[in-house]
């Protein structure tokens, strides 16, 4: 990993301004970082950081105002996981999951093996005809990110897909995402309130600072890989949090 | 404002639809309640008749109508004039429902039309279409075209309110996930805009059927040489009172099969929608 090669994606100068009737947001203020491939990033800051608004320019969504985003491959598949699950609800589980491919004109047989792939990947047998109705919110982001997953992006950006969760089974996703990410070998971005989840899965944690957000620490984790449960109680682990804390802490303070 | 004025009024309207459907009640159950109403209902109008002594041409019984819907069947006066209203009614609510459509599209796409607009939708909706039934009898004259112009009108405005207010009710992150997935407009017509602004969209066409009914017979009323509306001024002219009644009650049951025909509809499309049922 230390080879360094091309990055996956590179952000200079970004500042991101909105505009409208009710005035002016600074949301994102001068932002430079950059990710390297296969690499498992996560993105941390206090409500209103301007988290959510960074993901929506990667993919595509927001111009920047100031600055640019630079992707290694020229039109890289970008898979987005929203907040809320985010799902059709008048679509099946399983043609939910499709939908990505169906728009891109894949034959229907290769995207029902897909489909079938991914289900059991995220574990979802038996639930292929639910609606999304029928499903527990972990349920509907495992669904969530089985279709973000379909067309195989390059990139998978996630904006606190665990948020609605109750702990034990936000860290059981969390190892379910690591194992995808391990099998799948993809860039990963992911936002999180949760500085614990930020350590445990990351290579490298992002920290923003309050509006307008700017990267306050750009934190490597190397701890090693796989990691398991236990790592959580590990020295390195907790210098790591606390590091994170003390800076999220010492930023909101100065902000009053 | 305007925006806020509309879709605030409507999904008034929408969400006390829903809870009409949403009876939890075997089926069974509520047809015994409907027998035994309309049982009761018609028990009483007979009595009615009976104590009152009033003659047929003032209020007919049951009897004497149920005779009279027999006898304008066998001449085939009755299904003629049903025919009739039923082609004004379904032509109205196919043109104004395609209009309503295509410029709740548009409207629901450029704020600016919506603005340029509005005062004017906010005018029609205020307008009864009875009021001006007269002036298109007069334009258009006594013959269908006048009536299927009414109908159009009248369905018009509800289509139009639940397009536009389906299609603003599209979810921004479904967007925008058919946007990170570069999707064409047309792909994000089919597959996204259509289905979830149905269920709303539905509502409209329901208010709309029934509306188109109305309309229809107001516009035969005001002026008409065949329909239903028709039947009713040659009851009232030659003191068929009992054909009258007749004629009522075959636009009641016409009303209501539509608006069961939309619901057949709604539930074959939009089965995945049960849950809104159950919440309400
Ligand atoms: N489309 C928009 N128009 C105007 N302001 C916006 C828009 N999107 C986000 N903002 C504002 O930008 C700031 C950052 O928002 P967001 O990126 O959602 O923060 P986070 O996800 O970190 O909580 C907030 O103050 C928010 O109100
Ligand atoms: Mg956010």
């Amino acid at each position: 990993m230390p080879s360094s090669p091309k990055p996956a994606l590179q952000v200079e100068n970004l500042g991101v301004i909105f505009r409208d009737a009710s005035g002016v947001v600074h949301a994102l203020h001068d932002l430079t970082f950059s990710i390297p491939p296969n690499g498992f990033i996560s993105l941390i800051g206090p409500s209103g950081s301007g988290k959510s608004t960074l993901l929506r320019v990667l993919a595509g969504l927001v111009p920047p105002t100031e600055g640019e985003v630079r992707y290694h491959t020229d039109e890289p598949k970008i898979g987005m996981v929203f907040q809320s699950a985010n799902l059709m609800p008048w679509r099946r589980v399983i043609d939910n999951i499709s939908l990505p491919l169906e728009l891109k004109g894949v034959p229907r047989q290769e995207i029902s093996e897909r489909a079938q792939d991914l289900i059991h990947l995220v574990g979802l047998e038996g639930f292929e005809r639910a609606y999304p109705r029928d499903l527990s919110g972990g349920m509907a982001q495992r669904v969530a990110i089985a279709r973000a997953l379909i067309q195989d992006p390059d990139i998978l950006l996630l904006d606190e897909p665990f948020g609605a969760l109750d702990a034990l089974t936000r860290e059981r996703m969390g190892d379910e995402l690591l194992n995808i990410w391990h099998a799948r070998q993809k860039t990963v971005l992911m936002v999180t309130h949760s500085i614990g989840e930020a350590v445990y899965l990351s290579d490298q944690v992002l920290a923003l600072s309050t509006r307008p957000g700017t990267i306050i620490l750009d934190l490597p984790v190397e701890l090693p890989r796989p990691r398991q449960p236990e790592m959580r109680y590990a020295e390195a682990f907790s210098e790591l949090t606390h590091t994170l804390r003390d800076t999220l802490q010492e930023d909101h303070g100065l902000a009053g | 404002m305007p925006r806020q004025f509309l879709s605030g009024h409507f999904l008034m309207k929408m969400k006390s639809m829903q809870a009409d459907t949403a009876q939890k009640t075997s089926p069974f159950t509520r047809l015994a309640y409907l027998l035994i109403s309309l049982t009761a209902g018609v028990l009483l109008w007979h009595l009615l008749t009976i104590v009152l002594g009033l003659p047929a041409f003032i209020l007919p019984g049951p009897g004497q109508v149920w005779r009279r819907f027999l006898q304008s069947l066998a001449d085939g006066q009755l299904q003629r004039h049903t025919l009739v209203t039923l082609g004004e009614v379904l032509a109205g609510l196919f043109i104004g429902g395609f209009a309503a459509t295509c410029l709740g599209y548009l409207l629901a796409k450029s704020a600016t039309l919506e603005k340029l607009l509005s005062p004017y939708l906010v005018a029609s909706q205020s307008l009864p279409v009875v009021a001006i039934a007269p002036l298109l009898v007069i334009w258009f004259g006594p013959g269908i075209l006048s009536k299927i112009i009414v109908c159009s009108l009248t369905v018009f405005f509800p289509i139009l309110i639940n397009t536009v207010v389906g299609l603003r009710e599209v979810p921004q992150d479904l967007r925008d996930l058919m946007r990170t997935l570069k999707a064409s407009p047309l792909q994000t017509f089919r597959k996204l805009e259509v289905p979830a602004a149905l269920p709303i969209y539905m509502g409209g066409m329901r208010v709309g059927a029934t509306l188109a009914v109305i309309g229809a017979v107001v516009g035969e009323l005001v002026g008409a040489d065949r329909g239903l509306g028709f039947l009713i001024n040659v009851g009232r002219g030659q003191y068929d009172t009992a054909l009258v009644f007749v004629a009522v009650f075959t636009l009641i049951l016409q009303a209501m099969a539509l608006y069961g025909l939309v619901l057949l509809i709604e539930r074959q499309f939009l089965s995945w929608q049960s849950w809104r049922q159950e919440a309400g």
